[in-house]
């Protein structure tokens, strides 16, 4: 029965990473930019959510949905006067500019929050737990878990249903005819960081919620999201929450055998997943 | 005043010069047709007319606005829409989103154009879509009269674009270009690659077009077929007009000289 636990703990875990992935999926499967900074927005997301809970002495929930439109603006002005600039036939500047943002966020951090690691306070909610047989599930994991969904079944309905996704399909297809169409590529490009952002938020709330954080995470939670986005296969944002409990899955299984495994295990299961599916489980257009 | 006309309109592709100098015009309701071989020029002067591809402002007039120097979407904002050569359908839409998204952003300023807009006033600048106004994008053409003039789209509606015959294609990008109501429509080598009945069917669309307020620049290489539905005629060679005139005006010999650039 420990097992069935341990699984159910990885899947609920994957939500988190799922989350993580999330925005940079959106990102990437519109305009084919990587962004390496985006573990580290999701900590600068943190430290937004942590300076509103500071500041006005509120919940962290409610902090959030203050920094959403902070995090919404942010992406929307840094894709219009930064990204778009690098964007082109080449990949090269793409990564170095947002590799370099990383840096400049994590001393941006540094310098204004120091090194020490920080906590967001939930109170009774973070030991919260329901049972349900001989499993035992924290309400927080579960919260993250639903939010995950939430937030692609949103991102779908954006994508199929609204004006707006016809608009992020079409500009990803071919935004010179997209212009011909009356859509300005670097606008729709800008809300789709911007929305993005509100993704990251989210989170960003249960990063800093669940567990310490502190200015230099952030590589470490991009490497995560990156694995679920290709164990998903590009583009799929459903394929991403499946590559998200494959990671957590597997991290939970490896603690359980050694606890020295558990992050071990997460990037094994990524390479068997690209050694037996190169392009993922769940390749758009295959 | 004509609806569109060009002045010594240049273009060029970094170091590649490929148009020397261009004067065309359009009049209100008429159809025009752009002939020329390969590499004439042809789809430069549409991609300069669309704003694909900058020009100055001067050398472009619409409704006797500048707009050399305006971006693709502001110009199809003013009325003037594209079927681009090869189609160019979305192939992530349907049939019938292919069509929607033509008329999605017509007319008008969306939430988009107003934060430009704004910023750019907040900033001293010059409001980037002024020149956009004037076109409401209201009309005749809709989702009901698209597929009154194809009905096989209206059957296909739910399939992806791309999933259709050739000739399919090219009437959903009629129509999606027409979802806009413009009063100018261009038609980049609608007939290339179809077969002559297909090539048929969508040329006996083009009268209702013009008779619901567009008018029309076509790019054909067909010449027979060009002659048969244009008002006027302007043959390209490389980069530069070498004849114009009336199709009842003008001879075999004459297009033969301005195709090749040979005397006859």
């Amino acid at each position: 029965m420990i097992w069935i636990d341990t699984i159910v703990q990885g899947i609920l875990l994957g939500g988190l990473y799922a989350l993580f992935a999330a925005g940079l999926s959106l990102v990437f499967g519109i305009m084919r930019l990587v962004n390496l900074a985006h573990g580290d927005l999701i900590v600068l997301g943190s430290y937004v959510i942590l300076f509103v809970v500071s500041a006005l002495g509120i919940n962290p929930f409610l902090a959030a949905a203050l920094a959403a439109p902070v995090m919404f603006l942010l992406g929307w002005v840094l894709q219009k006067l930064v990204l778009n600039r690098t964007l082109g036939e080449d990949i090269l500047p793409p990564l170095l500019v947002t590799f370099g943002l990383s840096i400049v966020i994590q001393n941006g951090l540094l310098e204004g929050f120091s090194a020490d690691s920080q906590r967001m306070s939930l109170g009774a909610l973070e030991t919260a737990s329901v049972s349900l047989g001989p499993i035992t599930m924290g309400v927080m994991p579960l919260m993250t878990f639903a939010s995950a969904i939430l937030v692609i079944v949103a991102l779908n309905q954006l994508f199929y249903r609204t004006a707006i996704g016809r608009a992020f399909r079409a500009t990803s297809d071919d935004a010179t005819t997209a212009s011909l169409m009356g859509i300005r590529p670097d606008r729709v490009f800008a809300s789709a960081t911007a929305i993005a952002m509100l993704v990251v938020t989210i989170a960003a709330l249960y990063l800093g919620t669940r567990a310490n954080f502190d200015p230099s995470i952030g590589p470490a939670r991009l490497i995560y999201a990156f694995e679920a986005v290709i164990i998903g296969g590009l583009g799929s944002l459903w394929g991403t929450l499946i590559g998200g409990i494959i990671i957590g899955v597997a991290q939970t299984l490896g603690a359980a055998i050694n606890p020295e495994w558990q992050i071990l295990a997460g990037h094994v299961a990524f390479l068997i997943v690209l050694l037996v599916r190169p392009r993922g489980l769940f390749p758009k257009g295959a | 005043m004509a609806l569109l006309e060009t002045h010594g309109l240049t273009a060029r592709y970094g170091d590649f010069q490929a148009l020397f100098g261009v004067d065309i015009a359009l009049e209100p309701g008429e159809t025009v047709a752009i002939i020329g071989a390969n590499g004439a020029g042809k789809t430069t002067l549409m991609r300069s007319i669309t704003g694909v591809l900058n020009n100055d402002a001067a050398q472009i007039r619409h409704r006797g606005v500048e707009i050399g120097h305006l971006q693709a979407d502001t110009i199809m904002k003013r009325g003037i829409a594209m079927v681009p050569e090869g189609r160019r359908l979305f192939p992530s839409l349907t049939v019938e989103e292919n069509l929607i998204i033509g008329g999605q952003h017509k007319g008008g300023r969306d939430l988009g154009d107003r934060i430009d807009s704004f910023l750019c006033r907040l900033l001293g600048g010059p409001d980037p879509m002024e020149l956009a106004a004037g076109h409401d994008g209201s009309g005749y053409w809709s989702l009901d009269t698209v597929y009154d003039l194809f009905p096989i789209l209206k059957e296909r509606r739910h399939s992806p674009g791309t999933a259709l015959s050739g000739g399919q294609q090219q009437m959903v990008a009629i129509g999606r270009a027409l979802m806009s109501n413009p009063d100018i429509l261009l038609c980049d080598e609608i007939s290339l690659g179809l077969a002559p009945v297909v090539i048929k069917d969508i040329y006996q669309a083009l009268p209702r077009i013009k008779e619901n307020g567009a008018s029309l620049i076509v790019v054909e290489q067909d010449i027979g077929q060009a002659l048969k539905i244009a008002d006027r005629v302007y043959c390209l060679m490389e980069g530069r007009v070498t004849l114009e005139g009336r199709p009842s005006e003008i001879t075999r010999d004459d297009i033969h000289a301005a195709y090749f650039g040979e005397t006859a």
